[in-house]
């Protein structure tokens, strides 16, 4: 029918240079730290709120548990931590329900940026959101008297198994909210997921002190996993236990090996769930 | 004349479980027109908008924005249109300014460009004095503004604007129809749904009606008002007491007509201008003083009541205050 034709712009059209994914994405992550630097508050979740659970555990509870061959609060840091990395698929759900729900996402979509741009530039700004809080914890940690024992190498290694394990938890992220209406539902439901999962785990007690059925759910939980890595790397914890699960014996593969299947499984369904809402 | 369309609905469906929310539009706005889609509340129109630019994707049927297929080639239809959606899209949290600049990162402008035309679109838009306040703080005439202006940003040639004006002020409304009219006039093509008549009325070229996403009926303001009826003379008296001899009159050129009592209004069904000037000249010689004659069309109302088939309503709400004077 019509051939392609250029239509007459109105004015002197300005030269539209479609960015790149990376630079859309610097743009995007640009636009969601505004965000942060306009309202902190929204780090509230990953400081104060993770500040308090380390102070209640390494002062209330902490005397009533008991770590075999390690001083608890040195043991509570790393899990504290974990904790708040896992917390960055709660921040990208919400942020990402968020825009869909403001019709941002519509905004973005109808420029000429590569799509991908809206799901990358969010979780970047998600995991930095959550290092942030990672910072916050190692500040705290290190006034209270968590040190890293095991030089620098070990320590780097850990802090970057952290963020490969935010990032494979982020697609989680992604997927629910790209199914969920409203921020108030993601965090009802992230809620709901991420309190089993870091607790049901070696974050703030040994397992070896409960039921063998929930023991052996705990050990194979990846939270359990990295965070079994990151202590072995810092130094602040024993080993596991000789009758541990075979995952804590080999902490360090074994997180780097959950981190890829979790991206495996939930990266598909993540684009999927966001590429069918996209399309209405 | 290059009459090579700006936009091309060619037959257009789109399904949602269940819902037919457009089903099989067809329709073409050539190059520097401005096309209003007008119909009731679910009627398709922001369904048929989000298809065309490339938020949605069709069911089926073509659909192309300076000749450039929305489903194959959307990079390029994305380039050739600004957008602006029924509801505000602007990001609360940052400034006015912020606002454009994120924008304009986003298309790839100059940061010189971009801060130009920040100032050059706030000052058309008034909004120089909020430009460095968050969004959030902007009333909603505001932020309609400067969702506008974000859209305008890189002067696309083609522009989608879904329920402009809804929840305007009049002052707000009619600024932004001078806006819009001044953008026609630079050669924008425009694609505007309403649920006001009135605003299709006073800025498209052609309308296009739909309904339960389907198209009831298309053409100029001028011909739709001509399918839904004929013209009409309104005569209004100065003094009451000559209804009964003036009605008598106008019967005399007219097969109806109808007496308004309160506002001493008769109006009688005519053909055209010459009707007028008949009536005109009876009145002329008999010494009736008159505040008024004219000819009436009927209104955009009008049509869009007699093709959706609301019109009973407005039938049954007019009736009792007008009185049928048979000739
Ligand atoms: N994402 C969606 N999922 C399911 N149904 C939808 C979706 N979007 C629109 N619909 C349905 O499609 C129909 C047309 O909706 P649409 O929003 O296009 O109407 P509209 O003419 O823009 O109405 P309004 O004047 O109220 O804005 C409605 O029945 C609506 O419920
Ligand atoms: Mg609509």
């Amino acid at each position: 029918m019509t051939a392609v034709q250029t239509t007459r712009a109105p004015a002197a059209r300005p030269p539209i240079a479609p960015p790149s994914l990376v630079r859309a994405s610097a743009t995007i992550v640009w636009r969601n730290l505004l965000h942060i630097r306009r309202m902190p508050e929204m780090l509230l979740d990953v400081t104060v709120q993770s500040v308090m659970f380390v102070l209640l555990f390494a002062y209330v509870f902490g005397g009533a548990i008991a770590v075999r061959g390690a001083d608890y609060k040195e043991f509570l840091l790393p899990g504290i931590m974990v904790q708040t990395m896992v917390f960055s698929s709660a921040i990208v759900a919400m942020g990402l329900t968020s825009d869909l729900q403001k019709g941002i996402v519509d905004r973005f979509k109808s420029l000429p940026i590569p799509r991908s741009a809206v799901l990358v530039g969010r979780s970047i700004s998600s995991l930095i959101h959550s290092s942030i809080g990672v910072a916050v914890m190692a500040v705290t940690g290190l006034l209270i008297g968590w040190r890293i024992r095991n030089g620098v190498v070990d320590g780097v290694l850990a802090f970057l198994l952290l963020l490969l394990f935010g990032f494979a938890v982020i697609w989680l992220g992604i997927w629910v909210g790209s199914m969920m209406r409203t921020v108030e539902a993601v965090q009802g439901f992230m809620f709901t997921v991420m309190f089993p999962l870091t607790f049901v785990a070696n974050t703030f007690a040994p397992p070896e002190s409960m039921p063998a059925w929930l023991r052996t759910i705990a050990e194979w939980n990846p939270v359990s996993a990295i965070t079994q890595a990151c202590r072995e790397l810092w130094g602040n914890g024993p080993p596991a236990a000789a009758d541990a699960a075979w995952p804590l014996q080999n902490p360090v593969a074994v997180s780097i090996g959950w981190s890829l299947v979790l991206t495996a499984i939930f990266a598909p369904l993540a684009v999927t769930a966001f590429r069918r809402r996209s399309r209405d | 004349m290059n009459a090579a369309p700006a936009v091309e609905a060619i037959d257009l469906v789109k399904h949602f479980d269940g819902t037919r929310a457009v089903d099989g539009v067809s329709f073409v706005v050539p190059e520097g027109s401005v096309l209003g889609l007008l119909g009731p509340n679910g009627a398709g129109k922001t369904t048929l908008v989000r298809m065309l630019t490339t938020l949605s994707v069709p069911t089926s049927g073509t659909g192309r924005v300076a000749g450039f297929d929305v489903v194959r080639q959307p990079t390029e239809v994305r380039r050739s249109l600004g957008l602006t959606g029924q509801a505000a899209t602007v990001d609360e949290i940052l400034t006015g300014r912020e606002n454009l600049k994120l924008i304009g990162s986003l298309y790839g402008l100059p940061r010189k460009y971009v801060r130009e035309a920040t100032e050059r679109l706030f000052a058309r838009f008034d909004l120089l004095d909020a430009a460095d306040r968050m969004a959030k703080t902007y009333s909603g005439g505001m932020r309609r503004r400067l969702d506008l202006a974000v859209s305008l940003l890189a002067a696309p040639p083609i522009l989608f604007l879904d329920e402009p004006t809804t929840g305007l002020d009049p002052q707000s409304r009619s600024g932004l129809w001078a806006v819009l009219r001044e953008l026609v006039s630079e050669g924008t093509t425009l694609v505007l749904t309403t649920q006001y008549l009135e605003e299709a009325d006073q800025l498209a070229d052609e309308i296009v009606v739909v309904d339960k996403g389907r198209v009831i009926a298309a053409g100029t303001p001028t011909q739709l008002k001509d399918q839904a009826g004929r013209a009409s003379v309104v005569v209004t008296l100065t003094h009451a007491a000559d209804l009964e001899r003036a009605a008598e009159l106008m019967s005399s050129c007219s097969q109806e007509v109808h007496v308004e009592r309160g506002s001493r209004r008769l109006t009688a069904q005519a053909g055209g201008l010459g009707d007028m000037t008949r009536i005109a000249a009876v009145f002329e010689t008999s010494g009736i003083e008159l505040d008024d004659l004219g000819l009436a069309r009927p209104s955009l109302d009008d049509v869009f009541l007699h093709l959706t088939g609301r019109r009973a309503d407005a039938e049954n709400a007019s009736n009792p205050s007008t009185e049928g004077v048979a000739s």
